[in-house]
């Protein structure tokens, strides 16, 4: 009697059960709303167009070639912070697995001992001690797990994000642990940008209207830079705040869910225990710190076909794989949502389309039992006999 | 890419039970695992080789996110290239990541599924708690 092994790459996120949505392979990862950002698109893009196409050639001709040169350059600056940041993993922690979520509830209640009937149980609160002060990791009932400190539920995304700072409808995206540097460049960068397209059409304006030589005698029309000058000057009152913002944030090294809570006001003597209480080196943690991994990599293994139900029935926690394997459909972490993306292909033959950064070493092959953490998550001919 | 083998050659035990070490917060939100060995485990393991993996498990995890000269220059390089060079090369991060990856199959190879476990690299938790699993002992000195 023989068995067909497939080998498959199993994608993370195809199971992720949070509000998300992802492309190009999972390596897109993005809220569900994007209407926000797709105006935010159109806002840089289109005001940057107008400018290139009817400031610059006025600007290279007058003033310097090099104007147009630097604000083409800020131009992509600001772009690929913004994608980095709309599509970027923002530190999505994942969600507790069964077996993880039981052991948790077991330690739960053997900590909080026989409540009385009637009464309710305590709210389930673990206390951790960060540099001598007493930090409350709070139980997150939809992901079932106790959250790290600084981690926060999203519920637009449905996520427990690492490091939460807010969610940002401007880029699609929560903005995170893994995409907070992103956010912050993208701010700065659009502030320079938008300052600087705001300062060259006053110039550009003024020179119109008292021209300083005789090539530009001409009083063209100056609708469009109207139109720049406008976009600019709201923009700028928004984003050059929120850059001011933030960086008075990361000097303290805070997070803007912790501001507006009022974690480390100073009541109580409550301290910040994550600052090192040197600007410098809070600056430096936050902008120029490690890249954090993101939990969503490929994780290649192999699976017997005929032999998963028979390893898997024979223990009573695995029922549900043995349902999983049934169903190729279900949802491994049984939960109220539904994942819309989690339509794993039923393909005999491995996908091989990594990316560089998100592909674990093939060598960690997990041993063949398929249980449900280990993403046994394929269609398998169904061998009938045990 | 079907490969057959013959079912003797897959017959594996089915998971008792599982484990799970959870962080250990007192130093920050640096990624660290409590050391403390679990009481599930005392008939398998020896505590002096538990804490051996998770400590070297932990000073992996450190050097990856230390702070210093290095990873300043890395960050600092990176931002001016507005991190289109992350698509050529590989963080540190994801250097050391590689290597606990191959520390972690080379612990189960050698240690953990002699005895009937395995540990589940972290990061497939995201970071959030080492899992071992506990398989049923059927036949005594079964190995891999």
């Amino acid at each position: 009697m023989s068995a067909v092994m497939i080998t498959r790459k199993v994608r993370k996120w195809e199971k992720l059960p949070g509000k998300n949505t992802f492309c190009c392979d999972g390596r897109v990862m993005m809220a569900r709303q994007k209407g926000v950002f797709y105006l935010t698109l159109f806002l840089i893009i289109g005001t940057c167009s107008l400018f290139f196409a009817f400031e610059c050639p006025y600007l290279a001709v007058h003033l310097s070639p090099a104007i147009p040169v630097f604000a083409a350059l800020l131009f992509l600056f600001v772009m690929a912070m913004l994608l980095r940041t709309s599509f970027s993993d923002p530190g999505v922690l994942p969600r507790a697995l069964p077996e993880e979520a039981t052991f948790i509830e077991m330690e739960i209640e053997a900590a909080n001992g026989n409540v009385p009937a009637g009464q309710r149980p305590p709210p389930r609160i673990r206390n951790v001690q960060i540099n001598n002060q007493i930090v409350k990791l709070k139980y997150c009932y939809t992901c079932k797990i106790f959250r790290p400190p600084r981690a926060s539920h999203c519920s637009i995304c449905d996520n427990c994000v690492d490091r939460f700072d807010h969610h940002c409808p401007w880029v699609g995206n929560c903005v995170g642990k893994r995409n907070y540097r992103y956010f912050y460049l993208f701010t700065l960068s659009l502030s320079l940008l938008t300052i600087y397209i705001f300062t060259f059409d006053i110039v550009h304006v003024v020179m119109r209207e008292y021209p300083v030589s005789h090539l530009c005698s001409q009083k063209e029309q100056t609708g469009f830079t109207v139109l720049e000058v406008l976009v600019c000057f709201f923009t700028l009152w928004s984003v050059v705040g929120l850059t001011g913002f933030h960086t008075y944030l990361i000097s303290l090294n805070q997070t803007t869910n912790e501001d507006i809570k009022g974690s480390w006001s100073g009541k109580n003597r409550v301290q910040n225990p994550y600052s090192h209480k040197n600007i410098i080196k809070n600056c430096c943690e936050v902008l120029c710190g490690p890249t954090y991994p993101s939990a969503f990599v490929y994780v290649k293994l192999l699976i017997p076909a005929g032999l998963s139900s028979v390893a898997l029935t024979a223990s009573a926690s695995f029922q549900h794989a043995v349902l999983c394997l049934q169903k190729t459909t279900a949802p491994l972490i049984p939960n109220e949502h539904t994942p819309d993306d989690a339509k794993p292909s039923i393909a005999a033959s491995a996908e091989k389309s990594p990316s560089p950064k998100e592909e674990l070493p093939p060598a960690s092959k997990l041993p063949p039992l398929a249980s449900p953490e280990t993403d046994a998550e394929t269609s398998i001919a169904k061998d009938k006999t045990h | 890419m079907a490969e057959t083998h013959s079912l003797q050659d897959l017959q594996q035990p089915a998971v008792s039970s599982k484990v799970f070490v959870q962080r250990d917060y007192s130093s920050g939100t640096i990624c660290r695992f409590q050391t403390k060995f679990p009481s599930e485990l005392e008939s398998r393991l020896d505590k002096q080789q538990f804490e051996e993996t998770i400590q070297t498990l932990n000073n992996l995890y450190a050097e990856a996110e230390k702070l210093g000269g290095k990873s300043y220059l890395e960050g600092c390089l990176a931002c001016l290239t507005a991190y289109t060079i992350f698509l050529c090369m590989e963080t540190h991060y994801e250097k050391v990541l590689k290597k606990i990856a191959r520390y972690i199959k080379d612990q189960n190879e050698k240690i953990y599924a002699p005895r009937g476990l395995l540990l589940t690299d972290p990061i497939e938790r995201g970071l959030r708690v080492v899992e071992v699993t506990i398989f049923e002992d059927r036949s005594i000195g079964s190995g891999r």
